[in-house]
Order: C-alpha cells, then sequence, then structure tokens
C-alpha cells in the first residue's frame, strides 16, 4: 500500500516531473496560455504516461536492453496517435489549437523518463500508478500556470470573463506578457521557488 | 531462452509492432466517419466565417442552409450540373490527370496544379444574391494555404472576408493569418482596381489609410514576408483569369 500510494501521490510535490526533474518544460510553455488546451493536454498525457508505463512493465522482462527503447519509442507512439485520433473525433477544436503538442507528446521527456526508469523495474500495476502521478504531476504545474496566464493574461478562465476588461470597458488591463510563451518561464520559475522553500530538501547543493 | 538472443530481439520487436499497428489502426479506422463529420463541419464553418454568417451557440448546419453550394467550371466560368457540389473534393481533383490542368508558367500561388473545376458558395438574403464565397489556396513559407473569400455580390470587388482554414505557416508569425484582428482588416477592401485587374495585396508594414491604393491594401505579417507574399499571390491567381475571373465576368454581366 504503501510503495503504492507514493508511485501515485509522490510526483505531485515530492518528485515533481517539472519543478523537480525539470521533465517537459516545452509542452508546458506552449499549451498553458488557456486553460482549456492546459486541461486537455493534461488528460492526454495522464493516458499516455499511465498506459505506457503499464505496457512497457507488462512486457519488461522479454524486452532485450539493446532495443529498448525503440521499444519503448514505438508503444508511446502508438499510444500518443490513439488519443490523437479521439481528440479529431470528439474534440475536433480543440486538437486544432492543440495541433502538433499532441504528436510532440511522444518527445515528452516524462514519458520516456518513467518509461525507462520506472516501468522498466516494477511491475504494471504499480507502473500504472506510477504514470498516473507523473502525469498529474505535470497537469498540477500546466493548471497553475494555465490559471495565471489565462486570468491575468486574457482575464478569463475557461473563456468565462472573470475580470472585466479595459477594452471592454471595465478597469483590468491586461498583460500581454503572459499571453507570450516565455511568461511560462518566470510562472514555473516561481513555482519551483514556492515549492522548494517548503520542501528544502529539493534545494541542489550549490558548486 | 536468454534475452539477448538475435532471434528474440526480432520476435519482441515483431510482436510489438504488430500488436501497436492492430491498436492505431483499429482507433483510425473507427474513429475515421466522425472525423470527417468533423471536417467537414470545419470547412462550413470556415465558409460561414468568411461570409460573416457564424453565430456563436447556433448549429452550423442550421446556419449553413442558407448557403447554396454550387460547382463552376473554371475556365468557361459556367456552372457545371453534373457535378454534385456535396460530394465533390476539389484538393483530390488537383491529383486526378482527368480533373486538372497544369498552370503554366511561374505561378503566382507557387501551385504547380489546379482542378478544371471549383465549387462555389452562394449565399442569399432576402432572397437577393448577397455574398459570393471562393475556395483559394496557395503557397505560403511552409504549406499550402487554403481559405475562403467572401466578395458581396454588389460589385463583386468588395471583401467581406478572408479565412484559412488549414495551414502549417510558423505559429506567431505566418500562423497570425488566424489573428481575429488581422482578419478584420480585410473587411470593406476592394479586390479589383478600375479597368478589373486585381489589386489587393498584403504590403510591407502598415497601410497608411487615405493614401491612394489604400483600399486594395492589407497590412503585412511582421515577421511573415513569406507568408504575406504566399497571401498576395494566391488571391492575384484565384481572383485573376486564371482562376476564378471568367467566373466573376459572367457573374456582373
Amino acid at each position: 500500500m504503501g510503495k503504492s500510494r507514493e508511485a501515485l501521490l509522490g510526483p505531485i510535490f515530492n518528485q515533481n516531473p517539472i519543478a523537480l526533474q525539470i521533465l517537459g518544460i516545452c509542452s508546458a510553455l506552449a499549451v498553458t496560455s488557456k486553460l482549456e488546451t492546459a486541461v486537455t493536454m493534461c488528460f492526454a498525457v495522464i493516458f499516455v504516461t499511465a498506459f505506457s508505463g503499464a505496457s512497457v512493465s507488462l512486457i519488461r522482462k522479454h524486452i532485450p536492453s539493446s532495443i529498448r527503447i525503440i521499444v519503448q519509442m514505438t508503444i508511446i507512439a502508438s499510444l500518443v496517435i490513439v488519443v490523437d485520433q479521439f481528440l479529431k473525433a470528439y474534440a475536433f477544436d480543440m486538437s486544432k489549437q492543440l495541433s502538433v503538442f499532441v504528436g510532440l507528446i511522444i518527445t515528452n521527456c516524462i514519458v520516456m523518463g518513467r518509461a525507462e526508469a520506472f516501468a522498466m523495474k516494477e511491475g504494471v500495476g504499480l507502473s500504472f500508478l506510477d504514470g498516473v502521478g507523473n502525469g498529474l504531476g505535470y497537469s498540477i504545474i500546466l493548471l497553475f500556470v494555465g490559471v495565471i496566464r489565462e486570468l491575468f493574461g486574457s482575464g478569463q478562465l475557461f473563456g468565462q470573463d472573470i475580470l472585466a476588461m479595459a477594452s471592454e470597458g471595465g478597469w483590468y488591463v491586461p498583460n500581454g506578457l503572459l499571453l507570450l510563451p516565455p511568461s511560462a518561464f518566470f510562472i514555473i520559475g516561481g513555482f519551483i521557488w514556492i515549492l522548494r522553500s517548503f520542501k528544502t530538501d529539493q534545494v541542489e547543493e550549490e558548486g | 531462452m536468454p534475452r539477448e538472443t538475435v532471434g528474440r530481439t526480432f520476435l519482441v520487436a515483431l510482436s510489438v509492432c504488430v500488436v501497436f499497428s492492430v491498436l492505431v489502426s483499429t482507433a483510425a479506422v473507427t474513429l475515421r466517419p466522425i472525423q470527417e463529420i468533423n471536417k467537414l463541419l470545419d470547412k462550413k464553418k470556415n465558409i460561414l466565417l468568411a461570409a460573416g454568417l457564424m453565430e456563436e451557440g447556433k448549429s452550423i448546419d442550421d446556419l449553413f442552409a442558407a448557403v447554396e453550394a454550387k460547382v463552376v467550371d473554371l475556365a468557361s466560368g459556367e456552372y457545371v450540373a453534373e457535378v454534385d457540389p456535396e460530394t465533390y473534393e476539389q484538393r483530390e481533383a488537383v491529383k486526378d490527370p482527368s480533373l486538372s490542368v497544369e498552370i503554366a508558367g511561374t505561378a503566382l500561388a507557387g501551385i504547380k496544379r489546379r482542378a478544371k473545376y471549383a465549387p462555389v458558395y452562394l449565399v442569399k438574403k432576402g432572397g437577393a444574391l448577397d455574398r459570393v464565397i471562393l475556395p483559394v489556396h496557395g503557397k505560403g513559407l511552409w504549406s499550402t494555404l487554403y481559405g475562403f473569400i467572401a466578395l458581396d455580390t454588389k460589385d463583386l470587388s468588395t471583401i467581406k472576408g478572408l479565412v484559412f482554414y488549414e495551414h502549417a505557416e510558423t505559429p506567431g508569425l505566418g500562423g497570425e493569418v488566424d489573428n481575429p484582428n488581422w482578419k478584420a482588416l480585410w473587411k470593406n477592401k476592394i479586390a479589383f482596381g478600375a479597368s478589373g485587374d486585381v489589386r489587393i495585396e498584403v504590403i510591407r508594414g502598415s497601410v497608411v489609410s487615405g493614401r491612394p491604393g489604400s483600399q486594395h491594401q492589407v497590412d503585412g505579417l511582421s515577421g511573415a514576408t513569406i507568408t504575406s507574399r504566399g497571401v498576395s499571390g494566391l488571391l492575384k491567381y484565384w481572383l485573376g483569369p486564371a482562376g476564378f475571373g471568367p467566373y466573376l465576368d459572367k457573374m456582373r454581366t
């Protein structure tokens, strides 16, 4: 029980893939200017990390180490295509907005990293939970960044007006920087700072 | 059996490939019908957007009822009755030698072949023809841009809207063809000059309003010279004599 709990919940704050391991930054910059795309991306990544972890773990004893990375890539790529096809079928507008970034989950280091570092060693159930956990850890950051960027960048959440925009007679002058990808760097940086102030064991040693 | 033999490696690679290709093809095949419906809806939505008829919260199919699709023979400008506009695919026709023609010389739109027939979409308002929407496409920097241009039927020269529904230009630079602010610039621009030549173009920098010719000009996309040029080129081609020119001439008379 303790181990599965650790596999599921550990990656959210203690072993967060973005904040501690600094993996998967690229898509975190690209899809977070709106919460809607961020949430879709979260589900896509959770699905892929969970099932790729389980599949890799299922055949881990049969994968020859000389081709293990290719086998992992094949599994991950197939799952990503399935997700992409589903989005095209059931959330067409969303898949147009996410465009290449769904496909780029293949190269998201979190997925590959967990398959290689965890699923190759641990059991199926545990690897599945580890996948879900890492997906959640990624999601937490994406949602955190997405909320800040959409709220202060365009005065909305999920496309609903929250802050009255100055351009429409309200009081809020939006910060255009937040709609540009670099702003996500600052927010992720801020998140890491806050996180490490509470969890001082995550602070890297100097030198 | 040891894990690291050549045979074992091939066996694992092969079985992984088989299992996952079945998974991927099942997903692709079973979901294709739904995806096709989405694509069609998206196309209709973009036609409505170009025409300025799109309203949030209303069914696209209901709104599209106001639009009549017809197929035009580009060379003669006549309607082709025997081709069903519902099923005619201009993009497929380009690949079919019997349904397409080669474009001689250096084409403005950067494309080498074009279909003989093209769909047009007519919008009526109160019984009278109000707008005509023409499909256009041409090369930008990385990709072929596919879009629709809506013309006012009063003079067949006033542009009512231009949208691109498919392209792969650089997001943030050429991809700004999707920017609503930029698209809004096209409204009420005049496509043709006094002598009937295509004058509309995307210029470098911003248009100074009031200067002669500014009614034919649209601001360039900064950082996207080639995409901007591509948009100018494809409009010159499709509105010109090799494109919808004969059809527009017929409509004027």
